[in-house]
């Protein structure tokens, strides 16, 4: 999978958000990879930087914002592209899907229209074929009788049907990157399946390359071909879905494991502490106060990926932990 | 505290669950838009639910939004009156109570909410906030010693006491609720979503808590979520709900084990595992469709529109729960128990 040309290529992002207080560093320093067909499930923590390195790429930071870095689809470089070129971009060359359909749903206009906008913002259609064409993406995306929906408001929809809306917009004009940014989140679980098999289906249909963001592990194992782990602005260990949950080297990614509830778990083990101040971020390896296994060495430079067991881990102490801490 | 413990553990719930809720019902009223008078029609958001909550064990209350989960705890507190059906808590019953009888009942019950930043005033230090239940029921006693106690108990510091909620995080704010809740020694605690807000790492820490907690001071728990696996970690029995209506109910290791409403092993297979080996060799019942309108629910059973099993039986009339041993009950004309998890899944 690795031999293809990626799709999404994102270099050494940085993002700052200045603040009364000072800069806080959202993002320090991020490498994303993904392979045409890839689905990518990133996975943090609130505040941990996943949703605002792929809004940084989307060129939907507000403008006080500072990026740094590259971000390049199939070449073609988004960052430092003005407002006009970025929205030429959005939707075409990459696209998302959010949390909270309603909100991103304009609730005077009929979902016909609304689709139709995007297809004709990006191509030469008429307004009866656009229509058509919306047609055709709210039946693809799995929506009953597409004919009588397409002329429907936002408020006849269910979440999960709104969330279908979200997403035939978002692939409207068959995007080389789909960016969903906890699509399944605000939804139930028997809706969230239904959504999760949408998505899938998109990207093994059209070949389509998925970044995934999300907080729950289950979904990632269910959806992801590969896993990136962030923390306080920075990846701490990536690598396939199966290496991630089964031989994890990073003590972060044991962490999440271990606290999860499982069969014949009697008693969970949270992880101490809280995610840090990004305004003033701990030296070194941004885990080591909550990390059971941090000594002196941890504190010095910022740990970068390198590869160890067919993973990329940012743990200097990743071999020895191996040994110390076992398998999970 | 072991006063305290003690003092909890010799009531008189050996007999008597410390809950008992029978064929609650509960209906809302549909305004119309001319007017708030004219009522067009009844949403009945809780329709004829039992269970009974044990001393010292939980009972974990699933179900998807609209199946009146929180419904029903807010009537079990009495902070909704139910349109008919009874609440007996230790034997006494709550429904029909006037205000002030059960005022001081309500020391021993008491609620621990999801939003840990909207269920705090953000005004209040965190050691008022964890005072103004003893103030509110004139409780004697220094009350700053009483809170440095509470905050140690939930695993916080009793200097806490003079900060507020915005210093702390979301894990923190819970253990404040918790401790909140604690202050007037109930026996019955409603937890209502209490780590759905709360990420994973922190959410391990306030299970934790919770069930410490009970096994200390003999507390029974009603834990409502949407999370399967955490409502599987804490509970002993399980109760699904699905559009008002009670779907199965029994002992947690049989409801996981082997569910027998297609409804319950739909929403258990729609849960994806943290494993991917487990996520890809598994079969899944997709429902299709969304939860019909409570306003107009379907007749017979109200799971036949999205029921694989569904036949004409099941629109006629609706299924009562049926015992199918061990306290495993369902209501369902095809029970069938089935395996939904794989058993490698152990691996801790």
């Amino acid at each position: 999978m690795t031999d293809d040309q990626p799709v999404l290529e994102i270099r050494d992002l940085r993002v700052t958000f200045p603040t009364e207080s000072g800069p806080v560093q959202a993002v320090r320093g991020v490498d994303v990879t993904v392979g045409p067909g890839e689905m990518l499930g990133v996975v943090g923590e609130s505040g941990s930087g996943k949703s605002v390195t792929f809004l940084a790429a989307m060129g939907l930071l507000p403008k006080t914002a500072q990026i740094e870095g590259s971000v390049k689809v199939h070449g073609h470089e988004l960052i430092g592209m003005n407002n006009n070129e970025m929205r030429k971009q959005r939707g075409k060359r990459i696209s998302m899907i959010f949390q909270d359909p309603l909100s991103a749903l304009n609730p005077t206009h009929r979902i016909g229209h609304q689709i139709s906008e995007m297809v004709r913002s990006h191509t030469d259609l008429t307004k009866p074929q656009a229509w058509d064409r919306a047609i055709e993406l709210l039946e693809l995306v799995g929506i009953p009788q597409p004919r009588t929906r397409v002329s429907q408001y936002p408020h006849e929809f269910s979440g999960g049907m709104r969330q279908r809306v979200m997403i035939a917009i978002a692939i409207a004009n068959d995007p080389d990157v789909l960016i969903a940014d906890e699509p399944t989140t605000a939804l139930d679980v028997t809706v969230q399946a239904q959504i999760l098999d949408v998505i899938q289906n998109i990207q093994h249909n059209f070949r389509a390359s998925v970044v995934f963001i999300t907080h729950d592990l289950g979904v990632v194992a269910r959806i992801a071909d590969r896993v990136q782990v962030m923390y306080a602005g920075r990846t701490v260990e990536r690598g396939d879905v199966e290496s991630i949950f089964r031989n994890p080297t990073h003590p972060y990614t044991r962490g999440l494991l271990a606290s999860l509830p499982a069969l014949g778990r009697e008693r969970l083990t949270p992880i101490p502490g809280a995610p840090p101040n990004m305004l003033r971020p701990p030296s070194g390896c941004a885990f080591r106060p909550r990390c059971p296994y941090a000594e002196e060495i941890c504190a010095g430079e910022i740990p970068v990926l390198r590869p160890l067991l067919g993973l990329e881990t940012a743990c200097v102490r990743a071999e020895e932990l191996l040994v110390v801490a076992g398998p999970t | 505290m072991n006063a305290v413990a003690s003092e909890l553990n010799g009531d008189r719930s050996t007999t008597t669950p410390v809950l008992e809720v029978s064929n609650l019902v509960k209906e809302f009223p549909i305004r119309s838009l001319q007017g708030v008078r004219v009522i067009r029609g009844l949403v009945q958001a809780v329709s004829n639910i039992s269970f009974s909550i044990d001393g010292g064990t939980t009972l974990g209350l699933v179900g998807e939004s609209g199946s009146g989960k929180s419904t029903v705890a807010r009537c079990v507190l009495q902070l909704l009156v139910p349109t008919s059906g009874s609440v007996k808590y230790n034997g006494i019953e709550l429904v029909g109570m006037s205000r002030k009888t059960i005022q001081p009942l309500r020391q021993e019950m008491q609620m621990v909410f999801q939003d840990p930043y909207a269920s705090l005033d953000p005004r209040l230090t965190v050691g008022n906030a964890i005072a103004e239940p003893l103030q509110v029921h004139k409780v004697p006693g220094k009350h700053s010693d009483r809170v440095a106690e509470l905050l140690e108990l939930v695993g916080l510091a009793p200097d806490h006491a003079k900060r507020f909620p915005h210093e702390f995080s979301g894990g923190q704010r819970q253990r404040v609720g918790v401790a909140r809740a604690l202050a007037l020694e109930p026996k019955l605690i409603v937890l209502d979503e209490p780590v759905s807000a709360l990420d994973v790492s922190i959410q391990a820490g306030v299970m934790n808590l919770l069930q410490d907690l009970q096994a200390r001071l003999g507390l029974s728990y009603l834990f409502i979520a949407h999370d399967l696996s955490v409502v599987r970690h804490i509970s002993d029995t399980v109760a699904v709900m699905y559009l008002g209506k009670m779907m199965e109910i029994g002992p947690s290791e049989l409801i996981y084990n082997g569910p027998m409403h297609p409804y319950t092993q739909a929403l258990l297979s729609a849960a994806p595992e943290p494993d991917p080996m487990i996520e890809r060799q598994r079969k899944r019942i997709v429902l299709t469709g969304d939860v019909p309108s409570p306003v107009n629910p379907p007749s017979g059973c109200r799971f036949r529109t999205r029921c694989p099993k569904a036949q004409d039986v099941c629109a006629d009339e609706e299924p009562l729960l049926i015992d199918h041993g061990g306290g495993h009950r369902v209501a369902c004309y095809f029970p069938e128990a089935v395996s939904i998890h794989a058993p490698t899944l152990a691996r801790s």
